[in-house]
C-alpha cells in the first residue's frame, strides 16, 4: 500500500437554498476517491454548515493517486426523495506527490455545478502520506515535476536536458455514448469532466514514467491538449521537454537560469544579433481517410512512440566559435549524434545564454486527416502514427536547414466535423551539446570564461551551407561580428534570446486571412482543404513580411500560425513579435508597383498609397524607436556581397511555390520590398497594411514573454481573457469581404483592449495570445488571453544597466546566502500542526462580525502545515514583527490607497480583516515583475463544462460566458490558494469551445486552462529577508504567524 | 451590416470597474444612454475609440455590476466571495456607492412605512424627482434591507449598520436615521415640512437616537468621560440605574430604535412649568431679565414667551401618544418655528432664547425635574436650531 490519502471536510458557506419551504439547506458531503466513498453527517438547516468531519482515509496505489482526482460532492439531504446534488469539487492531488511541492491542500473551494455554476464554497483539507521510499516511485511516476513554463523555472537549474517526451490517450467521448440519450445533461457533463480529469492524470503519469526512464526528474514546457473528435472519440495528448532539475539553493551557479527574467536581460556587450530566415513548411495533403479510427469501446488505450533519449551527444567541439570549418565539424558531430534521436525537439522557448548556437528559421508541417468512425477497433495507434508522421517531417525540414534540433516546438489541431488539421511548428536550431551533458552548466561557464567574447550574434548566423541553401535567402555578413553570414530576415517561434541585441522596442505583428471553401464531405472536403493550405500559409507569410517591413524591423519571435477549419471557410491567424535585431541588415522600404502605368489616375492612386506607406514607416520608426544607421557598410567597406543591393521576397517553401514565384519580383529598386497591386492578393495586403490602426500612445504589445526594449516593469499587472463571437450575415461574401471582416474584428478587439486597460498606461500587453475558431458556419470566434503590465516610463534606460549589475550581484549573494542556509521550509514530513485548520474557519466566522476587514488577507490555515516546527514558526513571527508590518498579498494595484471613507480607528484596532480570500495573481508569463518566485507548487490543469437551459435568463450568451470565465478564474485561484500559492504563472486557456442554441435557450461551453502554481515574494522583501531564506519563503506565512500570535 | 457581434466578453483576473460607469448603472441608465453620455464626456477622443468600443466596454461593466449586485445585498460576502477578485478599496467604493441615495428620493420616503404599498408609489416618486425607477427601486430596497436586518439585532444602531453593511460612518448614520424614522413613522411629508432637507432630519434623528432612546442611556455612560456635560450624564445615569436596577449596559443596548417609554412618561411632569402659574411667571421673568438688551426682538420674545413655552411643554407632554410622536416635527414647525419666523427672529435669536429658556428652568426653586428637562430640551434645542432656516 504505497499511499494514504486523507481528507477532512471542515465547513461550507454561502450554500444555495435547497429547501424552498424553510429557505435553508440540509447539506452533507460525499468524499470519493477511486471506488471508495465516505459521507459526512448531515448538517441540518444551515447555509453555512460546519461539518468538522473526521479524517477520511483512502489507502491507495500511487498509480491511482496520480490518475484520479479527489471528488467531493455536496448534497442536500432529502428524507423522502433522492438527495439533490448542490455541486462538486475535483481536487487534483498530484502536487502533494512531489516532495518539493505542496504538502497540504487546504482552503475554500468553490462548489461547482455544470448547470448552475458556482454555488457556495467548501473548506477542505487534504494530505497524502507516502509510505514508500523514493525508489518505489518507479512503479508510478510520483515525484516527477511538471511545469507549463517554457523556460528554466526560476528557482532551479538544469543539470541536463534530456529531450522530447510525448504521449497520448484516447477514449470515447461520454457525450457521444448511447447512454447520453437517457441521462441528464448534468450527468453527462460530469461524466465528461471526470473522464478528462482521469485521462489527464493518466497521461501525466505516463509521461512521468518516460521521464524517469530517461533519468530525468521534471518536464518543462508541458503542453497538454484535448481533441474533441466527436463521434470518433476524445484524445488527450501532451508534449514536453524532459530535464533533470536541481533546486537552485543547493548549488552556486545561479546566474544562468535567471536569464529569462526580463529584468535580467543583459546587454553588456553591444553585440549584434541575428538573422533569420524564412519559413519552411509543408503540407501533407494526401488524404488519409482509410484507417483513421482510434477510439475503442472499453477503456481508453494509449500508445506512444518510443522516444530516444536526447542526451550526451557528441563532444561538440568549440561550439561557441563560429569559425567555418569548426562549424561544419560541429554540425557533423552533433548531427550524427542527433540523428540517432528520434525527435530532437524542445518545447522550451527561452534558453540559458549560449544554449542556442544557430537558429535556422521556422519549420512547420500540417496534415489534413479524416476522422473516421471506428471500423476496426483493434487497430490502435492511428493518432500516434499521424503525429509521428508530422514530427518526422518537421525533423526533415530542420535537417534541410542544416539544423539538428527544433526548439520552441508545439503541436495543435483544428477539427470540423470529420476533418482534422494537425499542425506542428518550431524553430530549427543548432544547440550547444554541452547542455545535453551531465554537469553542463559548470562546463559551460568554464567555456565562457575561455572565450572572452561570446558571440551574442551567434544565433543569427546561418546554420546551413551558403552554397547549398534550402531556400532562396539573401545573405550578408553579420552586422555585429562581420565574420559570419546572416539572412536579412529571421523568423522564429521562440522568445528573444537573452543575449540578443535589439534596437528600439518590439511590436505585435499579426497576419490575418480568411478563405472561403465549398461545403463538402469526406475526402473531397479534405482534399479541398489541403489544397488551400499552402496558399494560406504563403499569404500569411507575405502579410507578416510586409508588416515587418512597415515597422522597419527584421526579425519575428514567438511566431504562431493557426489555421482553423470551418464548414465553409478556413481562417488563418499568424501572430508574432517583430524586433530589429542589430546583427541583421536594416530592412528596405516597401515599393508599390503598378502593372499598367499608362493610366494617370491609376498612377496617382499608386503614388498616394506609396506615400501613405512611407508615412506609416516613418511614424513607426519613431514609435518603436527603430532608427537603423544604414551607412555602416560603406564606411567599413566590409565584404557585403553584391546581392545585397536587391531584396527579394521571402517565400514559404511550399509545394505551390511554382505559382507564387511569379510574385517574386526583382524590380531592381534598392532594398525595397515590391508589392504589385494589380494582384488581388496584393491589394488585400496593402489594405491590411494600412488598416492596422496605430496603438494609442502609452501602449505596446507583444506575444512573447518579454517586450524587447522595455526593462523597467512595475509590479502592477492585469491578466484577462476576452472572447468574441461574430456572426456573418451576408451569405454571399467574397474572400476579400471576408478578409476585411476578419481583419476589422481583430483590430477592433485590440482597440477594445487598449480602451479597457487605459488606466494602466504606460503599459504593455504581453503574451497576447489569439485563438481563432469557426464553431459553426457563419460564426468566427476569437479568444484572447494576455497580461497588461505597467512600466515606468520615466526611469532612464541608463539606470537599467546599473540595476542589472546590482541584480546580478544580488543573485550571486543570495545564492551564497542560500548556501549558508540550506534549510528548506517545506520538509516533506507534514509537521504536527500548530494550528488546527478549523481555526482558520473560526477566524473567518468571527470575521463576519468584525466587518472592518476588507483588506484582503490570507487564508492561512494551510500555511500552518508548512511550518514543520514551532521553532520555525517563532522565527517567522519574529521576522514579521521585526519588519513591523504584514504585507498581505493585496497590493495588486500600485499605490492602491487604503479603503477610503471607513473609520480608520476601527481598522487599526483589527489589522486582520475578515476576508479569507487571498489574492492570487495570474499571468501567462513565466515571471511576475518585481518579484521572485521562491517555490513551484505544482501544475494546474483544469477542465470545466458549463451548460445552461435558461440562456436568456442568464443574460444571453455574453452573460453566460462572462460568468463562466469568471468562475474558471475563481476556481483556479482557489486551487492555487489552497496549495499555499499566491500566483499562477505560464497560465493559458488552451481550449474554449462554445456552442449555443438560442432557439432552445441553451448554451454549452468547455474551458481548459493550465499554469504553474507558485509562491512569490516581492524583490524588496526578498532582499530584506535574504539573511534568513526560510522566512522569506512566504510572506503570507509571516502574516499568518502574526495573526495567530 | 456584414457581421454582427454575437458574443463579447472581457474578464480580468482583477475585476475592472470604472467608477463613472458604475454610477451610470446605479442611476439606472440603460446601456445605450450610458454610452451616449460617455461619448459626450469625451473619453473617446483620447483613445480614438469607436462607439462599438464604448458599447462593448459599457456592456461588460454593466454585466459585472449585475453579477455583483447579489453580493452587494450582503456586503460582508463581498470580502469572502471567490468569484470576483476586487481590491479592498474598490470593494469599499462599490458598497458605499451602492448604498448611497439621492436626497430627493429619501425625502419622499422618509418616515413612511417601508412596505410594498410604498413600493408602488415609486413610480410616482420617479416621475416627481426625475430619478429613474430602477434607481428608486435600488434605493428603496436598500432602505428596506437595512431596516429588516437591523430590526432584529441588538446593540447600537449605527454600529450594527456599519458592521453588517460595511458602510462609512457618515452613511451608516444616515441609514440609522432612515431606519429610526421608518420605525417611528415620523411625519415628514407635509407641505410645511418641505423646506427641511434630509440632512436636517438626519441630524434630528441622531439627536433623538443618542438622547431619547433607551439605548442612549447605556451609551452615555461611555461618553461621560469624553463629554463636557459629563456631570449631567452622570446624573442621568444614576437616575437610570436607580429606575432600572437590572438594566446593565447589555440590556439597554438593543433599544436604539425605540424611544425610551419611561422618559416619555416622565415628560408629563414638565407640565408643571405651564400649569403652575407662579412657576411660569418666574420662568418668564428669569428669561426676560437675562435676554434684555441682547436681542432686537426682545419685545416679541417677551410677548410670546408664554405661548412658546406652552407649545414646547405641550409637545413634550403629548409624546406618550404614538400619533403625537409622529407629529413631532410638524408640531415643532407649526408651534415654534413658524411663530418665531413670523416675528423675524434670527437663528441667533432662537439660540439665545432657547439657551436661556432651558437654563433658567434649572434655577426654578420648585421645579424638580431638571434631568428630564435637560434631556428633553437638549434635543429640542438642537433640533429647532437645525430646522430653523428658510
Amino acid at each position: 500500500m504505497p499511499g494514504k490519502l486523507k481528507a477532512k471536510i471542515v465547513a461550507g458557506r454561502h450554500l444555495p437554498v435547497m429547501d424552498r419551504a424553510s429557505d435553508l439547506t440540509d447539506a452533507f458531503v460525499e468524499v470519493k476517491f477511486g471506488n471508495t466513498t465516505f459521507k459526512t453527517d448531515v448538517c441540518p438547516k444551515s447555509l453555512n454548515p460546519q461539518w468538522n468531519s473526521e479524517w477520511f482515509k483512502f489507502e491507495v496505489d500511487d498509480e491511482d493517486l496520480q490518475d484520479e482526482p479527489l471528488q467531493i460532492t455536496v448534497l442536500d439531504h432529502d428524507t423522502y426523495s433522492a438527495n439533490d446534488a448542490i455541486g462538486k469539487v475535483y481536487i487534483d492531488i498530484d502536487p502533494l506527490l512531489s516532495c518539493e511541492a505542496a504538502t497540504v491542500i487546504s482552503g475554500w473551494f468553490p462548489i461547482y455545478d455544470t448547470i448552475h455554476g458556482i454555488r457556495g464554497e467548501i473548506n477542505v483539507l487534504v494530505k497524502v502520506d507516502l509510505f514508500n521510499d523514493l525508489n518505489r516511485f518507479r512503479q508510478s511516476s510520483c515525484g516527477v515535476k511538471f511545469f507549463c513554463t517554457t523556460s528554466i523555472p526560476k528557482c532551479y537549474r538544469v543539470v541536463m536536458v534530456h529531450g522530447f517526451v510525448e504521449e497520448l490517450v484516447v477514449n470515447e467521448d461520454p457525450e457521444y455514448q448511447w447512454i447520453d440519450r437517457i441521462r441528464t445533461p448534468r450527468a453527462s457533463n460530469e461524466a465528461r469532466q471526470r473522464l478528462i480529469s482521469l485521462m489527464s492524470g493518466e497521461l501525466q503519469r505516463k509521461i512521468g514514467l518516460k521521464v524517469l526512464e530517461m533519468g530525468g526528474n521534471a518536464v518543462l514546457g508541458y503542453l497538454q491538449c484535448f481533441d474533441l473528435e466527436g463521434e470518433s472519440g476524445l484524445v488527450v495528448r501532451a508534449i514536453g521537454t524532459a530535464c533533470t532539475l536541481d533546486k537552485l539553493s543547493s548549488l552556486p551557479t545561479a546566474v544562468l537560469p535567471a536569464c529569462n527574467s526580463p529584468s535580467r536581460e543583459m546587454k553588456e556587450s553591444p553585440l549584434a544579433q541575428a538573422p533569420s530566415h524564412g519559413c519552411r513548411s509543408s503540407h501533407n495533403s494526401p488524404v488519409h481517410s482509410a484507417a483513421a479510427a482510434s477510439a475503442r469501446l472499453s477503456q481508453g488505450f494509449s500508445v506512444s512512440v518510443p522516444t530516444l533519449i536526447f542526451t550526451g551527444m557528441g563532444s561538440g567541439g568549440s561550439a561557441g566559435k563560429d569559425g567555418g570549418p569548426l562549424k561544419t565539424l560541429l554540425r557533423q558531430q552533433t548531427q550524427s549524434a542527433l540523428e540517432q534521436r528520434e525527435f530532437p525537439f524542445f518545447t522550451l522557448t527561452c534558453f540559458p545564454p549560449g544554449f542556442l548556437i544557430h537558429v535556422g528559421g521556422v519549420v512547420s508541417a500540417r496534415s489534413v486527416k479524416l476522422l473516421d468512425r471506428i471500423h476496426n477497433p483493434d487497430e490502435p495507434e492511428t493518432r500516434d502514427a499521424w503525429w509521428e508522421e508530422i514530427r518526422q517531417e518537421i525533423k526533415s525540414h530542420a535537417k534541410a536547414l542544416g539544423c539538428h534540433a527544433v526548439v520552441g516546438y508545439s503541436e495543435s489541431t483544428s477539427i470540423c466535423e470529420e476533418v482534422c488539421i494537425l499542425s506542428a511548428s518550431g524553430t530549427a536550431a543548432i544547440l550547444n551539446p554541452k547542455f545535453m551533458q551531465e554537469g553542463c552548466l559548470d562546463s559551460y561557464s568554464e567555456h565562457r570564461l575561455e572565450d572572452p567574447a561570446p558571440p551574442s550574434c551567434g544565433f543569427c548566423h546561418i546554420p546551413y551551407d551558403e552554397l547549398n541553401m534550402p531556400f532562396p535567402a539573401h545573405l550578408t555578413y553579420c552586422y555585429n561580428c562581420r565574420r559570419q553570414k546572416v539572412p536579412d530576415v529571421l523568423f522564429t517561434t521562440i522568445d528573444l534570446p537573452v543575449e540578443a541585441t535589439v534596437m528600439g522596442k518590439g511590436s505585435l505583428i499579426q497576419a490575418r486571412l480568411c478563405r472561403l471553401k465549398k461545403k463538402a464531405q469526406g475526402e473531397v472536403n479534405a482534399t479541398a482543404i489541403s489544397n488551400l493550405l499552402p496558399f494560406m500559409e504563403y499569404e500569411l507569410h507575405t502579410q507578416l513580411m510586409n508588416k515587418l517591413k512597415l515597422r522597419s524591423m527584421n526579425a519575428l519571435f514567438g511566431l504562431r500560425v493557426q489555421i482553423s477549419v470551418g464548414e465553409n471557410m478556413l481562417v488563418g491567424l499568424a501572430s508574432a513579435t517583430g524586433v530589429y535585431l542589430m546583427a541583421l541588415p536594416a530592412p528596405g522600404g516597401i515599393q508599390i508597383a503598378g502593372k499598367t502605368p499608362s493610366d494617370i489616375t491609376y498612377e496617382q492612386h499608386i503614388s498616394n498609397m506609396q506615400k501613405k506607406i512611407n508615412d506609416t514607416i516613418s511614424k513607426n520608426k519613431d514609435l518603436y524607436e527603430v532608427h537603423p544607421q544604414e551607412i555602416i557598410e560603406e564606411v567599413i567597406g566590409s565584404p557585403i556581397p553584391e546581392s545585397r543591393q536587391r531584396s527579394r521576397l521571402f517565400r514559404s517553401h511550399s509545394e505551390s511555390s511554382d505559382e507564387v514565384s511569379e510574385l517574386d519580383l526583382s524590380h531592381g529598386k534598392k532594398d525595397a520590398f515590391v508589392l504589385e497591386i494589380d494582384d488581388t492578393d496584393a491589394v488585400e495586403d496593402i489594405h491590411s497594411l494600412l488598416t492596422d490602426a496605430p496603438m494609442p500612445s502609452g501602449f505596446y504589445s507583444c506575444n512573447t514573454e518579454i517586450m524587447p526594449g522595455i526593462y523597467n516593469w512595475t509590479s502592477s499587472l492585469q491578466m484577462f481573457t476576452s472572447v468574441r463571437v461574430f456572426r456573418l450575415n451576408n451569405v454571399n461574401l467574397t474572400n476579400q469581404g471576408l478578409n476585411k471582416i476578419f481583419n476589422d474584428l481583430c483590430e477592433n478587439l485590440l482597440k477594445s483592449l487598449y480602451f479597457k486597460l487605459r488606466s494602466m498606461v504606460p503599459c504593455c500587453l504581453c503574451h497576447l495570445n489569439f485563438a481563432v475558431a469557426v464553431p459553426e458556419e457563419e460564426l468566427i470566434q476569437v479568444a484572447v488571453t494576455a497580461v497588461a503590465m505597467t512600466f515606468d516610463k520615466e526611469q532612464a534606460q541608463e539606470n537599467f544597466k546599473a540595476n542589472m549589475e546590482k541584480a546580478i550581484m544580488k543573485v550571486i549573494s543570495e545564492n551564497e546566502e542560500q548556501l549558508q542556509f540550506p534549510l528548506e521550509l517545506c520538509t516533506e514530513t507534514p509537521a504536527p500542526q500548530p494550528f488546527s485548520p478549523s481555526k482558520g474557519t473560526g477566524h473567518q466566522d468571527g470575521g463576519g462580525i468584525h466587518t472592518s476587514a476588507r483588506a484582503t488577507s490570507v487564508d492561512y490555515s494551510s500555511f500552518a502545515d508548512r511550518c514543520s516546527t514551532w521553532i520555525e514558526l517563532i522565527k517567522l513571527k519574529a521576522q514579521a514583527i521585526r519588519r513591523g508590518s504584514i504585507k498581505t498579498t493585496a497590493s495588486q494595484e500600485k499605490g492602491s490607497p487604503l479603503p477610503e471613507g471607513r473609520s480608520r480607528s476601527l481598522r487599526c484596532m483589527r489589522p486582520f480583516p475578515s476576508s479569507t480570500v487571498s489574492v492570487v495573481k495570474m499571468t501567462p508569463l513565466s515571471f511576475l515583475p518585481g518579484t521572485r518566485i521562491i517555490k513551484y507548487l505544482g501544475i494546474i490543469n483544469m477542465f470545466f463544462i458549463r451548460e445552461t437551459t435558461s440562456l436568456r435568463e442568464e443574460g444571453g450568451v455574453s452573460g453566460f460566458l462572462h460568468c463562466f470565465i469568471a468562475e474558471v478564474f475563481a476556481m483556479v485561484r482557489a486551487h492555487v490558494a489552497a496549495l499555499g500559492g499566491n500566483a499562477v504563472v505560464s497560465y493559458s486557456m488552451k481550449e474554449c469551445v462554445f456552442m449555443e442554441n438560442p432557439n432552445k435557450n441553451q448554451a454549452q461551453c468547455l474551458i481548459n486552462v493550465s499554469g504553474d502554481a507558485v509562491i512569490f515574494v516581492r524583490e524588496s522583501e526578498a532582499e530584506a529577508t535574504a539573511a534568513a531564506p526560510q522566512t522569506s519563503s512566504m510572506q503570507n506565512l509571516s502574516g499568518a504567524a502574526e495573526a495567530n500570535a | 451590416m456584414d457581421m454582427s457581434v454575437e458574443l463579447d466578453v472581457f474578464v480580468g483576473n482583477t475585476t475592472i470597474m470604472d467608477e463613472e460607469v458604475y454610477q451610470f448603472w446605479l442611476d439606472g441608465y440603460t446601456v445605450n444612454d450610458a454610452v451616449k453620455v460617455r461619448m459626450e464626456g469625451g473619453v473617446l477622443e483620447e483613445y480614438e475609440a469607436s462607439t462599438d468600443v464604448l458599447l462593448s466596454d459599457t456592456m461588460d461593466q454593466f454585466r459585472t455590476f449585475q453579477m455583483c449586485e447579489r453580493l452587494l445585498h450582503t456586503p460582508a460576502k463581498l470580502a469572502n466571495q471567490l468569484l470576483f477578485q476586487i481590491p479592498p478599496h474598490r470593494q469599499t467604493m462599490l458598497i458605499e456607492r451602492y448604498y448611497a441615495f439621492d436626497n430627493a428620493f429619501v425625502r419622499e420616503v422618509l418616515g413612511k412605512k417601508l412596505s410594498k404599498g410604498t413600493k408602488k408609489d415609486l413610480d410616482d416618486i420617479s416621475a416627481k424627482t426625475g430619478i429613474t425607477l430602477k434607481s428608486c427601486r435600488r434605493q428603496f430596497d436598500n432602505f428596506k434591507r437595512v431596516f429588516k436586518v437591523v430590526e432584529e439585532l441588538k446593540g447600537p444602531l449605527v454600529e450594527n449598520i456599519q458592521q453588517h453593511f460595511l458602510l462609512s460612518d457618515k452613511l451608516a448614520r444616515d441609514y440609522a436615521a432612515i431606519v429610526f424614522f421608518a420605525n417611528n413613522r415620523f411625519e415628514t411629508g407635509k407641505r410645511k415640512l418641505q423646506f427641511l432637507s434630509f440632512q436636517d432630519f438626519a441630524f434630528c434623528a441622531g439627536q433623538l437616537i443618542s438622547n431619547w432612546t433607551v439605548g442612549a442611556v447605556g451609551k452615555m455612560q461611555q461618553l461621560e468621560r469624553d463629554t463636557e456635560s459629563g456631570a449631567v450624564r452622570q446624573l442621568l445615569n444614576k437616575q437610570a440605574k436607580e429606575k432600572h436596577p437590572i438594566c446593565t449596559n447589555n440590556m439597554v443596548e438593543d433599544m436604539d430604535v425605540d424611544l425610551d417609554k419611561e422618559f416619555l412618561q416622565d415628560l408629563k411632569d414638565l407640565k408643571i412649568l405651564i400649569n403652575d402659574k407662579d412657576l411660569l411667571d418666574q420662568h418668564k421673568s428669569l428669561v426676560c431679565t437675562a435676554l434684555r438688551g441682547k436681542t432686537k426682538v426682545f419685545n416679541e420674545m417677551e410677548a410670546n414667551f408664554k405661548t412658546l413655552s406652552r407649545a414646547l411643554v405641550n409637545i413634550a407632554a403629548k409624546l406618550t401618544n404614538t400619533k403625537d410622536v409622529r407629529d413631532l416635527f410638524i408640531d415643532l414647525v407649526e408651534k415654534f418655528i413658524e411663530p418665531c419666523r413670523s416675528d423675524r427672529w434670527t437663528s441667533a435669536d432662537v439660540r439665545l432664547f432657547l439657551t436661556y429658556y432651558t437654563n433658567s428652568a434649572r434655577t426654578l426653586d420648585t421645579f424638580r425635574h431638571q434631568v428630564t428637562w435637560d434631556r428633553y430640551m437638549d434635543v429640542i434645542k438642537s433640533c429647532i436650531l437645525k430646522m430653523y432656516h428658510d
